[in-house]
Parts: structure tokens; C-alpha cells; sequence
């Protein structure tokens, strides 16, 4: 069956239809990872997007237990091509089942490459992905530019909270839309991890008395998160060591005084290099973000860049002045993507007073 | 940090002559690497012995030294030139063990010389084997088991350690002679013991065998300050096992997952850092396809092949920027390139896929085991890039020109089930072939992966392919089966010959429908920014996004695709100049090649880079985009020539020698003419289709007769027959495809052959130099040692040589290069054959002679003359030196292939000995080609009857030099009584000490054995032992004119070698 991707601009691209056959409107945003497409899946930061794979054969090892989250989250996919026959030895099916088993449309056959190149030039923009052959161009295109992405942290945050056992420090969690691999990176190192939905108070979650707190990744526009920010400056106030990914860092920073703003592509793959400003050691990241802080914002009394994008020169990292706080735009915890920076993980704990 | 200006002055080692295993790949990183030392104001003095490489060109370095690669000789260049620094790391293994070998002598800490890139602890810790097992061990990096052992009890002590099957690889044997897989006791004794023997230092390796795990590799990038890129990863379809240099690879990686992927490329970072690289670097893997269990193979701490690969595959200039963090910049201050807008520390992401298939020689050496292992013997390789892997297999395997389009090409319909599936478990370079016969006839994947473990994925890849041809064959071809096809690039051809239609119709339809190539960008980085360098691949069914550009002058300058023997660097080296030199005139310059390994197909040697076969189909599409206003064929050798009709057909100018006066030399009539216009006497011949009318005119010519086709190069399939079997054999194989031109059979006229490049402006020539060989005709030119100047002929045979270069020039209108190779017997000069076109000795002959004739020729091309250029026409005046081309083979590499030479090319490679003296030269010569005599002094003679007078004056020297001569009966015996005290041994059948013996001995510096029959040598004697000394690592002769010429260079060995900095050289 035919599908068609029709962007906000008016360009139409006509592929096969894959998943699910509904339609969607959705923000649409590319990612240039070659592997890793189940955990760009399964990662919630994507909710309220849809998905463009730069990478053109997508599926090849079909799906795997290596998911981030308990589902796939885009609104939509879309690829060059899908490997007809997944082959791994831990393969469990193909991308296509699992796009039918969530309902999430998308389309195949496109030319990814064109698509890609014009959310480059044009910046991110909406997008509806039907298999209606008689759409009608007039009457989509003020829908796209009326859509909104909204408040997406509340559908992808947990609904109670969740004990992962350690004996080391303890953590809590702050589940703004976090991948598996924060906690699991965490446990790994013997902390004991609470995870909390989004809207725990931070009266709830200094109450457990931790050794330190943990602000996930998430999706969305973090100035839509008015509430949260509300309770991080709260756990900010507590002197209580804080290790901030992604949204979680960009919340942090509105939270103290900081602007956010809306980058016009964004950065999605795994091959960012950020550079360490103590060190001026470069690592390669996995990243997934359209916002990112304003260093321009900044108030040199309350944080410091700690880490830079070689490539543009934009935010990557902050270091709170006078406190045990640290927080990073980039994924530390890789799934997909190169696990260059995981020693983070290990300064978080150090940061806690302890050893791994 | 900044860039370290204590250095100044920097060495750069090359990688010597073109063998298997260390090819052109080397002269694309030394010159990228060079260009960018320069870049940086560095001055840069280098050293290479080969000089068909365009590092070695004065534009690329400061100091030009075509010397041996030999700690010596290195030595006394350091002590003349006084260099701050060495970089080895871009010469391959040779280059590196060479800057190794001068670090731990001391010699370069006593003269203030630094090792840059990469330290010499670091590369001692990478290559030697028990270092690096330590170190891997000591950062929990897993390798395969292995222990080396001096005797069969060891080998079986141990491995009951690790369990059958194991790896056998004794130690110091070539072409993995000995080697083996053991599944049982019985079998490790059988192969430890022969191995054992075989191995001059009796030691063989025994390791746990992972044949059979996916095969990856990672190209890594490391600075100073310990930051670490991956370029690349490439994965091999053919599992461990392959040599990754002889199997088809990937990039990147495809059925691995992102925990695999990460997992093995935190392991390559994590070694790196271990290993404290600076630079490129590349380490290779095993997985286990059922596992998370991986072993790390090797780590190869320099740029390599698979480098080039990786460049050409992402657009990652690896050699550029490990040369610039050899000068103390870090990865985040290097630009990149392509993009100029992201730095050279980040990952390139590809929005494409990549094949890489490599170019086997068994179409050269028919004896030749075609089976693949662990010991390389692919001569090239070709890659090609598609938005699909079927369609960049396709690509791939029309770029090989050895007659493959695609699955089908080689038929196995004939075998039977049980044959077929006894085939599958043959390794061997057709295995994709096997695969979809077995497909097509219905077998299981799992079965198929059983037998290959080749992965699932990929077999299924080749089911999509053998599908199409099903549908293409069963079914109405509609438009839209049709664009199917050409989005998994099935060509023209192969989709007429399966439909039945022509293949103009098919293009037509194509374009009726507009399916029509389009063209996509390698911009390091998946799209995701907007990039300056037009570097291109093909689509269908896709936006083209190739700049359309209307320059003034557009040229279109065809590469010369896969190195093979025959058609190598050489061409490449061409290609460029050629480009060059159009870009200078102002010329938008457009090149298409599909050779990874080349200078040419770097991101900013032309105007435009397309990645592409070089078919006509292929050709075309891109030509119906650039709309060039002319082509240059003459400089890509017989891949480009054969275009040059499709070319015209499409409308496009020739530039320079006109298509007709190409053809006129080629075809056996037209040429006769010309020659019988212009006065110049050739051996009598004819021409001729079937082995029938061979014999006859044999026979009318008596025999020994030279038979081979037209159109080729290398002289492949080229045979001296002394009678009419041979004529039947040999007609046989060149007839094994079928030809389009008739086989020339001629008279054999046995003189001193003599070579000839000249420029023809359509008026004038310049002859930069006269060619002589030492070998008399018989044996291929390539194959031969070549000496300029001339150093025997007379100067009647010299104004011959010249006016008859003139004559052939003008009569076939050559604008451009012509090569003319001519006999010179009793003071009669006849031609043998006329190339209207580059060949293989114009790198050589410019370099030696200071005379850029590509440059020459591509200015008269456009118009220029010879005098306006400021040349006199003519034989330009002698250099003041003697410079000897001396050949170089590969042959301990390829197993059962026969050693002996003939009409037919078999060197791999050349390397330059110049010197102010002849023997000097000569010296020098067998040096760069690695002939390090006398060792033992002990030496073996076999020759034919026809040869054993005059192998007495050959015995004799060597007698002089200390040699202890053994010989065979006869040859002993004649030797005997000619005053030679020639030891008896006895032949291999008989009772021992046998020759064979002698040669396992390991104290043999030389055997010298001229085969018995032409070159249909059929006594498994002589091949026997010329194997085996291969194989052993003893030089072997095969022609009495290249003992004399080693007799004299051996005579002179003990003079003190003087280095020559070429790039002083002037010649107006």
C-alpha cells in the first residue's frame, strides 16, 4: 500500500506504507545513527515525533531485547528501506510486526537523503504520514502548522515508583521519559535507583533521603514542563549532589535562571564530538535533542559550560557553582550510540562520596 | 594542541613495489599525507623505491630518493638530507618495520631524528606477538588462543588445552605454504609435521580456530591527547577464515546491532589508548554469530588497506589528518575537508552502503590455487556505493572487468545437486556465484549458512538478486519491474540478455519512463550538513543532487579501475597527471574511477569525483549529466581505451589520437598497411579465430610462434608455442571467452628488446629516453629489467629506433602518447607492437629523465606544440645516470601459480635501482626488489638443453663469487665437463638427497631454472621446484639473462651506495 509523508512546506514524498496503516501529524526530525534503530525506538524523548533514519537499511537485525523503554514512542517512521529477513541470533521478529503491534504508522521507499536535506536547510517542521491517495494538500498544510507538540513528559513518565536494589549509594530518579540504561548504568555501579514519575514533589523524593538525585531525558519542549522546573529549583536548594541528561539538564537550567531555545534541526545520531572543558579532552556522544540551553543565558555565578559541541560550538554541559551539580545535554548512557562518556556515571557517584 | 614547530623537516618512508598485500593503497596515504605535511609548511624529503607512484613525483615532496628500502640506504639519506623527524607510518608494513629497524638501532636518537605519529614502543607493543598478547591480556581484551611450538608432542600438549579444529601457520613460510586447519589428532600431525619442515626456523604456530565468526574491522583515529574517533567499521561477508584483503566487505558493519557494534567499538578505542596510537589505525575482530564472544585478531598501528577503503568509504581523509597529528595538532583542530564546517573529531556517519570486492588474479595464473585463506592474493580491489546493498554489489561486480555483470556470470548450472553442494564448501573467489546457483535451485538459507556461515542476511540479499533475474526472465517487463531492477542495478545488458530484448531497447524504455541515474553526495556526514566536496555515487530512483556546472572546458578522464597485473598504478599515476595538467589549462575536470585504493579517486584531486563502474552504461549516465566537451582515454589504460567507442556513440570528442588510429594499431591489417607505408620491417604473422588456422600459419612461419589476442594489456594470454599442441592449448584458453578481435599469431624473433614512450604533438616527437631490457624478447616488458639509457645499442639502432618512432607516430596521428616496443637484431630494428596511449613505464621514464610527458601530452592535446612547450624535438639528450626498472612478483603469495616468465606479464610490481654507474644501478635494482645475496652461497642450477652453454659463463660467475653450484643430471654433467665443479643431486622422484631436499634445507641463496619447453612447461619437475623455492623464500630465476645481470650486480656488491635526490633532475 502506498503512503505518503507531506510536510509542512508543501513537499510531498510518496513511499510504501509500513506499521500501522492510521495518520499522523507529528513534528519530523531525522537521526543519523547507523545502528541502533530499536533503541531509538523504545526511547521516550521521541515522543511526539516522528522519525526519519538518515541510515537507509533499517531492520537487519530485526528486534531485540536491546529496548529502552518498555515501547516504541514516535508517532511515526519513516526509512529508505526495511530488511525483508532480520538475521541475529537474538532476533525476535521484524520492525514491521512491531510497528503493527503499536499501531505506529510509517512510510518506506523514500528518498530519506532529499527528506534529510530539507529539514536541514528549512529547519524541523510538521509532517502528516497517511495512506490517503485523494489527501488534500489545501487542507493539511494549516494543520501541520497548527500542530503542537504539547506537553509530552506526562505520556511517557512512569505511574509509580520503582525500586532497583543495590548496596551502594542511592539514587532517585527523576523519570522525565528515561531510557532503561540511566538506571541500569547506575545499578550497574552498585547504586540502589528509585525511580519517580515526573511529578513526584521534590519534598517526596529529598524525603527518601538520597545520596544523590538523577534527572532524566525526556521529550518535548522543556518550557512546557513549568511544574517540574518548579520542583528542580526546590531540589536544587537541597545541596543534594544532582547528575542532570538531556532534559533533565535543560531543566535544570531554567529552573536556575538560564534560557532554552529551539534548535533548527537539532542534534540526533551517535557521532557528536563534546568537548571537556576541564580536559579539553573530545569525546564522541550519543545525542537526541531540538532544545538546548543559551549560553549566552547563563549566569556565571550559578553554572559554568563544562562541555562544548566541537561541530557548533553549542551548549553540551554545565557545572553548578558551589554545588554538587553537573548536567550534560548529551547521552551519557549511549543505547544507541558510543558509550565514550559512561565514565560520567562514575564522577556522579564520586560526586556522592563514593567509590563505584 | 597547537601544531609542533620544532619540526621542520620530515622523511616520509614509502612502501616500496607494489605486492600483494602492500599495493597502491600506500601511494594514496603517502601522498595525501605528504600534500598535507606541505600544507603546513613542513619541508618533506621521501624515500621509495617504486617509482610508478605518484608520491614519489617532485611535486609531492621536497627530496625525491627512488631508493632500496633498506636501513642503509635510509641511513645515508638521514646523514645527507639531516630531516628533525620520520613518519613511517604510512608506508605500510615495509615502511614501518624500516622506521622500527632504525629506531632500535639507535641510529636515529644519535642523530637527532624523531619518530613521529606513532613511538616506537607503541609499535613494538602492537606488533610483536607476545607484547601484544600481554597487552591485550593486561586490559582484558580477549585474542584466540595460540602457542608457537618447535615439535608435534607441544602442538598436541597444547591443543588439548584449547580443543579441535586449530590454526596451523608455520613460521617464515610464504603464501601460507604448510598452514592448515586440524579437526583431529590425526590431522595436527600431518599437517604440524609438514609445517614443522617447511618452516626455516622450525617453529609453527598453533592457535584456536574461530574460522567461521563474522570478520569487522574498525579504523580508528587517535591524537595526542587521547582523543579517539572511529572512522569506519567495514564487515566481511566471508566469515574468519579469508584474508579480509580477498573478501568482499561492507561498510558499514551490517547485522550487527548497536550492542555488538559499541561493544567492539569500545574494545578498538580501549586498545588504542592502551597502545598509545597517534594517527590511523585499524584493528580487526572476530564475533562469534551466536554470541556476544568476540577475539581481537590484529591491531595494525599505521594506515593500511583497509584505510584507504574506509576513506573512500565515509570520506574521512585518515592519511591527511594522521599526518597532521604527527605535527602535534588534535583531532578537534583539524578541519574536515569535505564538509568544512564539522571538524575531523566526529564520526562520519554514511547514509549509504559500500562493497568492496577484490580483484583475484586466477585469471592471469591458471594454475594457480584459486582457493581463499588467510594468506592474501587479491592484486586490487574495487568498491562501489549504492543506497542498497544488491545494488552496490552489482556495481561491484561490473567494476572487476573479468568479464562478471552479475550472478549468472559464472555458470554452474552444470554441476549437479551433489556437486553443487560439494562446491559451496569451496572457498574460493566465485563463492557468491555458487550461492545463488544453489538459490536458484531452491536450497535453504540455513543450509547454504551451514556450509559458508556466511550470514543469513546477506544470502538473502542474493536471493533478492537471483529473484530479479526469475522476474526479469518470467516476466513482461513493465515499467516497473523495470525501475526495480535499476534501483538493485542490474545493467542495461543483463536485463537485455535475461528479457530477450536488445539492450537499446531497454534504454530506451529506461529513458521513455525516466529512469535515469541520479547522484547523491558522500558527505561524511549522513546529510546532516551541507558540504563543499562533489563526491559522488549513483541511484536510481532518487533526487539527483550533482551541481550542474557550465565551466568553459569540461574534460571527462576515465580511471583505470582494479589493479591487476597488467594494468597498475602506473595508470593511476597517469590519470592524475593528466587531470592536473587539464586543471592548470583551466579545465573543469571531471574523473571516474572505482578503485579505492588510488590517488585519483581521492575527494580533491578533480574538480568532480564519480565513484562509478567503468561500463559503458555506466559512463554514459554520467555523461548525459556532465555533457563534457571531450574525454581522455589514453591515460587509464585498456579500461578506458575500450570505452572510447561507447564514448563516441554518445557524442562525446576524443581528445587527442583519434579512435580509428587506436583501432589501426590494434587490428592486425590495417596495421600492416601503415608499416608497409612507412617502411618498417615487423615479424612475419597472421591473424586468426580457431587453433586450426593457428597451426597453419605456424606452421607456414616455423615455429617457435608468439600467439595472443588483440586488445589487452599485460600480454595476457600472450604464449610462445614451439609446436602445434601448445597451439591447441593455448588457443584454447584465450578462446575460454569468446573474442571479439582475431588472435594474432606471429613469427618469434628472439633480438634485444627495446621501449619507447614518446609524445606526438601530430607533427613533432620527444622521445624522452630509449629503453633497453636485459632479457631478451620472450619475456613480457613488464616482466623484464629495464635499463635507460639504452646501454647496448648502437647509434644506427638508436636513429632507427627514433625515425621509426616518427614514421608510426605521424601515420597514426598520435596526439598524445604513443608506446612503441621494437627488436633489435644484427643492427635490424623491427616493431613488435605500437599503444597509441600511456603505458606502464611513463611514470618511470619521466621520473628518470625529468621530462613530464603525461603533462607534455595533455598540453598538446589541447592544442599545444611540442616546441611551444620549449622541448626540441627528438631524442632529448641522456641523463647522466643509469636507471634500471627492475620487476617485482608476488608469486610466494599464490600457490601452485606458475614462476616462469613469458609473453605474458606476471610482476605485480617495479621498483627503480639509479645510479651513476651501471652496475650500481644494477645493485640497487635487485636490492629494491628485496634479492638481499649472497646469504649461504649455495645455489641451484636446472636448465634446459638449448641454454647449457650458455649456462656455463652464468655458473662460472657465480663459481667466482663463492657460489657452490648443485645441478640436476644433465645439467650438472655438462657443467662437469665444461670446467664448473657442479654437484649432482637428483631429481625429485628419485632416491634422496633430491633437489627438493636441498631446497627444504633452507640453505639454498638462489635457484636458476630455465623451463624446458617454451612456456608450456609440462615436466612437474621444474614446477615442482620452482614452487617450492618460492615458496620457501629462495630467489628463483627463470631466464639466463637475469642470472648474468644478478652475476654483475653481485660482483660490484660491496661499493658504498650513493643516494640520488631525482627531484633535481632537469632535462630541457
Amino acid at each position: 500500500m502506498k503512503a505518503f509523508l507531506i510536510l509542512e512546506d508543501g513537499n510531498v514524498f510518496t513511499g510504501t506504507s509500513i506499521g500501522s496503516t492510521r495518520e499522523v501529524i507529528s513534528e519530523i526530525v531525522f537521526n543519523t545513527s547507523m545502528t541502533g534503530y530499536l533503541e531509538v525506538l523504545t526511547d521516550p524523548s521521541y515522543a511526539g515525533q516522528a522519525v526519519v533514519m538518515t541510515y537507509p537499511l533499517i531492520g537487519n537485525y530485526g528486534i531485540t531485547p536491546d529496548q529502552e523503554s518498555k515501547r516504541p514512542w514516535p508517532d511515526g517512521y519513516i526509512v529508505r528501506e526495511l530488511s525483508r529477513m532480520p538475521s541475529n541470533f537474538r532476533c525476535e521478529g521484524t520492525i514491521q510486526d512491531y510497528l503493527v503491534k503499536y499501531d505506529i504508522p510509517g512510510v518506506a521507499g523514500i528518498d530519506t537523503r532529499a527528506l534529510t536535506k530539507i529539514l536541514r536547510e528549512k529547519g524541523t517542521m510538521n509532517g502528516m504520514i497517511t495512506t490517503n491517495e485523494n489527501y488534500n494538500l489545501d487542507e493539511i498544510i494549516p494543520r501541520l502548522k497548527e500542530y503542537n507538540t504539547g506537553n509530552v513528559v506526562d505520556k511517557v513518565t512512569c505511574d509509580k515508583e520503582r525500586v532497583l536494589k543495590g548496596t551502594g549509594k542511592k539514587v532517585a530518579l527523576l523519570d522525565l521519559g528515561a531510557k532503561n540504561n540511566i538506571a541500569q548504568s547506575l545499578n550497574k555501579r552498585g547504586c540502589e535507583v528509585t525511580i519517580y514519575p515526573a511529578h513526584t514533589s521534590a519534598e517526596t523524593i529529598l524525603a527518601s533521603n538520597p545520596d544523590g538525585i538523577m534527572l532524566s531525558n525526556g521529550p518535548g519542549d522543556p518550557k512546557e514542563c513549568t511544574e517540574i522546573i518548579k520542583e528542580i529549583k526546590k531540589l536544587y536548594d537541597s545541596d543534594t549532589p544532582i547528575f542532570a541528561i538531556c532534559l533533565g539538564h535543560q531543566l535544570m537550567a531554567l529552573a536556575t535562571g538560564a534560557d532554552t531555545h529551539k534548535m533548527k534541526y537539532g542534534h540526533r545520531g551517535g557521532n557528536h564530538p563534546v568537548k571537556d572543558l576541564k580536559t579539553n579532552r573530545v569525546y564522541i556522544s550519543s545525542q537526541n535533542h531540538g532544545y538546548v540551553v543559551d549560553t549566552e543565558t547563563l549566569d556565571p555565578a550559578v553554572a559554568k559550560p563544562a562541555f562544548v559541541n566541537v561541530n557548533d560550538g553549542t551548549n553540551e554541559g554545565l557545572e553548578y557553582v558551589g554545588k554538587n551539580i553537573f548536567t550534560v545535554q548529551f547521552h551519557p548512557e549511549a543505547c544507541p550510540g558510543p558509550q565514550d562518556s559512561s565514565y560520567l556515571f562514575d564522577r556522579f557517584i564520586e560526586m556522592m562520596g563514593g567509590k563505584q | 594542541m597547537p601544531r609542533n614547530h620544532d619540526i621542520k623537516k620530515v622523511l616520509v618512508i614509502g612502501s616500496g613495489p607494489i605486492v600483494i598485500g602492500q599495493a597502491a593503497e600506500f601511494d594514496y596515504a603517502g601522498t595525501q599525507a605528504c600534500r598535507s605535511l606541505k600544507e603546513e609548511g613542513v619541508e618533506v624529503c621521501l624515500v621509495n623505491s617504486n617509482p610508478a607512484t605518484i608520491m614519489t613525483d617532485k611535486e609531492i615532496a621536497d627530496q625525491v630518493y627512488i631508493e632500496p628500502l633498506t636501513a642503509s640506504v635510509l641511513e645515508e639519506i638521514i646523514l645527507k638530507e639531516k630531516p628533525d623527524s620520520i613518519l613511517p607510518t604510512l608506508g605500510g608494513q615495509a615502511g614501518l618495520n624500516l622506521g622500527m629497524e632504525l629506531a632500535e638501532s639507535g641510529f636515529l636518537e644519535k642523530h637527532g631524528v624523531k619518530l613521529i605519529g606513532t613511538t616506537a614502543e607503541t609499535i613494538f607493543k602492537a606488533e610483536d606477538r607476545q607484547a601484544f598478547k600481554d597487552t591485550m591480556e593486561k586490559i582484558g581484551e580477549p585474542c584466540a588462543a595460540s602457542q608457537v611450538v618447535k615439535n608435534v608432542e607441544d602442538g598436541i600438549k597444547f591443543t588439548n588445552t584449547i580443543g579441535y579444529p586449530v590454526v596451523l601457520r608455520p613460521a617464515f613460510t610464504l603464501g601460507g605454504s604448510g598452514g592448515g586447519i586440524a579437526h583431529n589428532e590425526q590431522e595436527l600431525v600431518d599437517i604440524l609435521s609438514n609445517g614443522l619442515r617447511l618452516s626455516r626456523v622450525g617453529e609453527v604456530l598453533v592457535e584456536r580456530c574461530i574460522a567461521g565468526w563474522k570478520e569487522v574491522e574498525y579504523e580508528v583515529m587517535r591524537d595526542a591527547n587521547g582523543n579517539c574517533i572511529t572512522v569506519c567499521n567495514m564487515e566481511n561477508i566471508d566469515p574468519v577464515g579469508v584474508h579480509t584483503g580477498d573478501s568482499i566487505v561492507v561498510a558499514p558493519s551490517q547485522t550487527l546491532g548497536d550492542k555488538e557494534y559499541q561493544m567492539l567499538r569500545s574494545s578498538a578505542l580501549n586498545i588504542i589508548n592502551e597502545l598509545k596510537i597517534t594517527g590511523g589505525c585499524n584493528v580487526q575482530y572476530a564475533l562469534n554469530p551466536d554470541s556476544f564472544e568476540y577475539c581481537v585478531i590484529e591491531v595494525n598501528p599505521r594506515v593500511s588497506r583497509s584505510s584507504a577503503l574506509a576513506s573512500k568509504a565515509t570520506g574521512y581523509p585518515i592519511a591527511k589528518v594522521t599526518a597532521k597529528i604527527a605535527l602535534g595538532y588534535t583531532l578537534d583542530e583539524i578541519k574536515n575537508a569535505i564538509t568544512q564546517k564539522t571538524y575531523a573529531s566526529f564520526e562520519p556517519m554514511l547514509d549509504y552502503c559500500v562493497v568492496k570486492i577484490p580483484r583475484l588474479p586466477f585469471d592471469k595464473f591458471l594454475t594457480a590455487k584459486r582457493t581463499l585463506t588467510t594468506q592474501m592474493k587479491a592484486t586490487g580491489e574495487v568498491m562501489s556505493i549504492c543506497d542498497n546493498f544488491e545494488g552496490a554489489l552489482m556495481k561491484a561486480i561490473r567494476s572487476l572487468e573479468q568479464h562478471v555483470d552479475c550472478l549468472r556470470s559464472y555458470d554452474f548450472t552444470g554441476l549437479s545437486d551433489e556437486e553443487l553442494d560439494e562446491q559451496l564448501h569451496v572457498v574460493d573467489d566465485r563463492r557468491i556465484w555458487v550461492i545463488a546457483e544453489a538459490l536458484r535451485r531452491g536450497v535453504s538459507y540455513d543450509h547454504i549458512y551451514d556450509i559458508t556461515k556466511i550470514d543469513r542476511w546477506f544470502i538473502d540479499k542474493l536471493a533478492i538478486l537471483v529473484e530479479m533475474e526469475a522476474r526479469l526472465e518470467k516476466e513482461e517487463l513493465t515499467v516497473d519491474l523495470l525501475k526495480e531492477a535499476k534501483r538493485i542495478e542490474f545493467p542495461d545488458t543483463v536485463i537485455a540478455r535475461l528479457t530477450g530484448k536488445t539492450e537499446e531497447e531497454i534504454r530506451d524504455m529506461r529513458y521513455a519512463n525516466g529512469i535515469v541515474a541520479a547522484y547523491k553526495m558522500v558527505d561524511t556526514c549522513a546529510a546532516e550538513f551541507a558540504a563543499e566536496t562533489p563526491y559522488y555515487y549513483s541511484v536510481y530512483g532518487s533526487e539527483n543532487e550533482a551541481a550542474e556546472t557550465k565551466p568553459e572546458k569540461k574534460v571527462l578522464v576515465l580511471g583505470s579501475g582494479p589493479i591487476r597485473i597488467g594494468q597498475g598504478i602506473e595508470f593511476d599515476f597517469c590519470s592524475v597527471h593528466c587531470t592536473w595538467a587539464f586543471a592548470k589549462e583551466g579545465w573543469e575536470t571531471v574523473i571516474v574511477n572505482n578503485n579505492p585504493e588510488t590517488v585519483s579517486t581521492d575527494f580533491d584531486i578533480a574538480d568532480k569525483l564519480y565513484f562509478e563502474p567503468l561500463t559503458a552504461e555506466d559512463v554514459e549516465s554520467i555523461v548525459n549529466l556532465e555533457k563534457p566537451d571531450g574525454a581522455v582515454v589514453q591515460f587509464g589504460g585498456q579500461t578506458a581505451i575500450k570505452l572510447t567507442e561507447a564514448l563516441m556513440k554518445m557524442g562525446v570528442k576524443i581528445l587527442g589520437t583519434k579512435a580509428e588510429d587506436v583501432d589501426a594499431a590494434e587490428d592486425r591489417e590495417l596495421f600492416d598497411e601503415i608499416l608497409e607505408q612507412t617502411g618498417i620491417p615487423r615479424a612475419a604473422g597472421g591473424t586468426v579465430f580457431t587453433a586450426e588456422e593457428a597451426k597453419e600459419v605456424a606452421n607456414r612461419l616455423g615455429y617457435p610462434v608468439l600467439v595472443r589476442p588483440s586488445y589487452v594489456l599485460g600480454g595476457q594470454g600472450m604464449k610462445i608455442a614451439f609446436n602445434d599442441e601448445e597451439i591447441e592449448e593455448f588457443i584454447g584458453i584465450i578462446n575460454r571467452i569468446a573474442q571479439d578481435h582475431p588472435i594474432l599469431v606471429d613469427k618469434y624473433l628472439q633480438g634485444k628488446e627495446i621501449e619507447v614512450d614518446a609524445v606526438c604533438d601530430g607533427e613533432d616527437i620527444l622521445i624522452p629516453g630509449i629503453m633497453e631490457h636485459i632479457e631478451r624478447t620472450g619475456v613480457h616488458s613488464g616482466d623484464s629489467i629495464s635499463v635507460y639509457p639504452a646501454p647496448t645499442i648502437s647509434e644506427h639502432v638508436k636513429e632507427t629506433i627514433v625515425e621509426y618512432t616518427k614514421r608510426l607516430a605521424r601515420a597514426l596521428h598520435v596526439v598524445g602518447l604513443i608506446n612503441i616496443q621494437f627488436i633489435a637484431m644484427n643492427e635490424e630494428v623491427y616493431v613488435i607492437e605500437v599503444n597509441p596511449r600511456s603505458s606502464r613505464t611513463v611514470p618511470y621514464i619521466s621520473k628518470v629523465t625529468g621530462i613530464p610527458i603525461v603533462d607534455l601530452a595533455t598540453k598538446v592535446i589541447i592544442g599545444n606544440t611540442i616546441k611551444g612547450l620549449g622541448y626540441k624535438p627528438g631524442l632529448a639528450p641522456v641523463a647522466d645516470y643509469i636507471a634500471i626498472k627492475m620487476p617485482v612478483f608476488s608469486f610466494e603469495k599464490l600457490r601452485g601459480a606458475e614462476i616462469s616468465l613469458g609473453p605474458e606479464m606476471k610482476s605485480t610490481g617495479e621498483c627503480l635501482g639509479i645510479a651513476k654507474t651501471f652496475n650500481e644501478a644494477l645493485y640497487k635494482a635487485f636490492l629494491g626488489a628485496g634479492v638481499t645475496l649472497p646469504k649461504y652461497k649455495q645455489m641451484i642450477m636446472t636448465v634446459k638443453d638449448a641454454d647449457k652453454e650458455e649456462a656455463v659463463g652464468v655458473a662460472k660467475r657465480f663459481e667466482a663469487l663463492g657460489y657452490k653450484i648443485y645441478a640436476t643430471r644433465s645439467t650438472a654433467k655438462y657443467l662437469q665437463e665444461h670446467g664448473v665443479a657442479a654437484l649432482r643431486v637428483n631429481k625429485i622422484n628419485q632416491e634422496s638427497p633430491t633437489v627438493m631436499d636441498l631446497i627444504l634445507g633452507h640453505k639454498i641463496d638462489l635457484v636458476i631454472d630455465t623451463p624446458t619447453q617454451g612456456n608450456g612447461d609440462k615436466t612437474r619437475d621444474g614446477f615442482l621446484i620452482r614452487r617450492n623455492a618460492i615458496e620457501t623464500g629462495v630467489y628463483c630465476i627463470t631466464s639466463l639473462d637475469t642470472a648474468n645481470a644478478l652475476a654483475r650486480s653481485l660482483e660490484t656488491a660491496d661499493g658504498k651506495l650513493t643516494p640520488i635526490d631525482i627531484a633535481t633532475v632537469k632535462n630541457m
